[in-house]
């Protein structure tokens, strides 16, 4: 699915990832943990697409099979490429359902597909807010405006299922969520898994994979994965820390 | 008559037009009407046109405008009996005004009646037969209000001006359907066109006002309208400007609003097109407890320049005023925004607040902003800002990383910026023109507009970027 070689990324001339590899195959879930600034939302906003600050200089990021190393953030995302914000933007006048219906028509299109029909729409919404415990006032909405922390995570989920990504990243889904906040977002993440799909999350606690569960658990240091491994792994660095793996 | 002297500047032709034409220019006059036309001219005479020297005037530039040859007529030099449906249709689906219209500033007669009075006794028609059928209300009125020395468009105006519209509102009239002035410039040459109106609403009366100012050629033009508003007290003025003239149009367009106890007022400036287009809101609240909302939009690109001018004099305690001026500037195009708002040492318990924000499509575009605020009052609530900036990179990058390409998020963002002005539109099928219109405007459909902003031949084009889903 995901298939990442030699990833060398600088922001201002300063290099943050420093060679990174990652594989990642359908139907798995992978957790990338490691302390503050050691590159994991940058990896994160590279696998996505953004450009400007972000300046790959060296490497390959192959997607089903496809080096996608030359294509846009929209074209990315058409090709089932989902990235869940760390600090979902807030963007008034915008609404949700205008924001939604837009990006799936763009996607089918892109696809070759016909528009969306608005029942076929609304059907989609309802299942998706239920997903996620959205009520339904929220999709009335701006996207993001005045929402709380803990609304803005579940509106990420709540995306992700309108849209139906083949490989989610979801960037520090857990960072702000009370526990039942935390337990709902995990829920709807587990609800969306099928063996076609596959999940990165991103996360600094160990506590977001007591309810999602992974298959493999990577850690990020110094702009490179320093240690990989099954689950236990992430308990082993919420008991011992970071530092043991410095070396 | 006209004049047309090429070796002349306009200043001069004006001068001397004045001079030599006082029968033709007073003739519709009382006394008073002729006196103020005097003052006036003696204002015009001493400071001329105004000039990027005037502080107010110094990022808006008229001298090349009035380097041009323009005609002007002292009286409507056609027929009156005009078919006015030839020229001009307004197709704003479901709205349903009373049109009020003028061509090339004259008013022309719908309805064979150049001023009547209705049934629940409001007074719509010419000004010109105002002054003479309602010496009491046109007379007393005219001049009273739009008087600014240093103004000499307004000075001009005043001088000279002998038609424009004329509504009077009396006590306790609630005005159901809006009414709405067309200003139509339609003619085979280059003109100066010179109106003003005159709007009165008495006490406990309410009114939806719908002023449009379009053309429909490719002719060069200067207009130069005055309005005059009276609202009474607790009043209400629902008020809203749409201009969408061509690209080589200049409209200089005043309106002061006088707002006693209690009345409240909101006016809405819509700017889509225009050579040069300059608003002034000049608002005096002149009783406690009086609101003003005075908001305003406008998308200009190529070499368009607007100018928005808001002067809000707080001369009584607790009242509330309220700015906000939102634009799209692409291209080389410029827009200036000058508020200030004049908060007099009783006016306590004041609220002001005034905002302009612009988004600069590219490194071309011009913006100038001045937010100002002159307190002398200690127990007031007020606040400015301003801002200056391009899309959102942040905001873009969510859009696209959902699918959403370059142009679909680039419209999203300019739509969501200019709806915050556009909702609050409380004539519900013009918003949902407005709303087309910009959309239109957005995607570039609207900027060579053949005809009027409300003459959209071609409806809403069936595209994938689709708003309307905020419905569900």
């Amino acid at each position: 699915m995901l298939s990442i070689k030699n990833l060398h990324v600088s922001i201002a001339g300063r290099e943050i990832i420093k060679g990174l590899d990652l594989e990642v195959k359908a139907g798995e879930v992978h957790a990338i943990m490691g302390p503050n600034g050691s590159g994991k939302s940058t990896l994160a906003s590279v696998i996505a697409g953004r450009e400007g600050i972000y300046d790959m200089t060296e490497g390959n990021i192959y997607y089903k099979g496809k080096n996608i190393n030359e294509l846009s953030i929209e074209e990315r995302a058409r090709e089932g490429i989902f990235l869940g914000f760390q600090y979902p933007v807030e963007i008034p006048g915008v609404s949700i359902t205008n924001f939604m219906r837009t990006a799936i028509n763009e996607i089918r299109q892109y696809r070759g597909l016909e528009q969306i029909s608005a029942a076929e729409f609304l059907k989609l919404m309802d299942s998706a807010k239920k997903l996620v415990d959205i009520q339904a006032k929220l999709t009335n909405r701006s996207v993001n405006e005045g929402f709380s922390g803990g609304e803005k995570k579940k509106n990420e989920i709540f995306q992700m299922a309108m849209l139906r990504p083949q490989l989610a990243i979801l960037d520090e889904t857990d960072s702000g969520l009370d526990i039942d906040a935390l337990k709902v977002v995990a829920n709807g993440v587990n609800a969306l898994k099928t063996d076609d799909n596959a999940t990165v999350v991103i996360t600094h606690y160990q506590r977001l994979l007591d309810f999602i569960v992974p298959d493999f658990v990577h850690v990020l240091f110094d702009g490179k994965i320093v240690k990989s491994g099954r689950k236990e792994l992430a308990l082993e660095l919420e008991a011992k820390g970071y530092d043991w793996l410095k070396d | 008559m006209e004049i047309n002297t090429d070796k002349m500047t306009l200043r001069q032709q004006m001068t001397q037009l004045f001079e030599q034409h006082q029968p033709l220019i007073t003739r519709c006059d009382t006394p008073s009407v002729t006196r103020r036309r005097h003052e006036a001219f003696g204002v015009f005479r001493e400071i001329g046109f105004p000039t990027t020297r005037i502080e107010n005037w110094r990022n808006t530039d008229v001298s090349k405008v009035l380097e041009h040859d323009y005609h002007y007529y002292l009286e409507p030099a056609y027929d009156e009996k005009v078919d006015l449906d030839r020229i001009f249709e307004c197709n704003i689906p479901h709205l349903k005004t009373e049109m009020i219209s003028q061509l090339n500033g004259w008013f022309i007669s719908g309805n064979g009646s150049s001023l009547h009075r209705r049934q629940d006794g409001v007074i719509i028609g010419s000004l010109a037969d105002a002054f003479q059928k309602y010496p009491e209300l046109a007379s007393e009125h005219y001049g009273k209000i739009a008087f600014d020395k240093k103004n000499g468009f307004v000075a001009l105006n005043n001088a000279f001006a002998t038609d424009g519209v004329f509504i009077y509102v009396p006590d306790n009239v609630q005005v159901e359907m809006p009414l709405q002035m067309v200003n139509i410039i339609h003619h085979n040459e280059s003109i100066f066109v010179m109106n003003h109106n005159l709007v009165i609403l008495g006490k406990n009366s309410s009114l939806q006002l719908v002023q449009c100012d379009d053309s429909v050629d490719q002719q060069r033009s200067l207009i130069n309208t005055v309005t005059e508003v009276f609202v009474g007290a607790n009043a209400s003025l629902d008020h809203y400007k749409l201009q969408n003239k061509n690209d080589v149009s200049t409209l200089i367009n005043t309106i002061f609003f006088d707002l006693q106890r209690d009345a409240h007022l909101s006016t809405n400036a819509i700017t889509l097109n225009g050579g040069m287009i300059r608003n002034e809101n000049h608002v005096t609240l002149s009783g406690t407890g009086c609101e003003a909302n005075v908001l305003g939009v406008y998308l200009v690109d190529k070499d368009q320049h607007v100018d928005n001018q808001v002067f809000i004099d707080h001369a009584h305690p607790n009242c509330l005023s309220n700015e906000l001026f939102k634009g799209i500037v692409d291209d080389s195009a410029r827009a200036v925004f000058n508020g200030h708002i004049l908060v007099r040492r009783d006016a306590q318990k004041t609220n002001a607040y005034q905002n302009n924000k612009n988004i600069m499509l590219t490194d071309k575009a011009v913006v100038n902003t001045m937010p100002f605020l002159e307190i002398y009052a200690d127990d007031v609530k007020c606040s400015h800002g301003a801002t200056i900036g391009q899309l959102d990179d942040a905001a873009m990058f969510y859009l696209k990383s959902r699918g959403i390409g370059e142009d679909n998020a680039r419209m999203l963002l300019m739509y969501a910026f200019a709806a915050e002005v556009i909702n609050q539109i409380r004539i519900e099928p013009l918003k949902i023109r407005i709303d087309d219109m910009i959309k239109k405007r957005l995607r570039g459909e609207l900027s060579i507009c053949e005809q009027c902003v409300l003459h959209c031949s071609s409806m809403e084009k069936k595209i994938k970027f689709d708003i309307d889903m905020s419905r569900v």
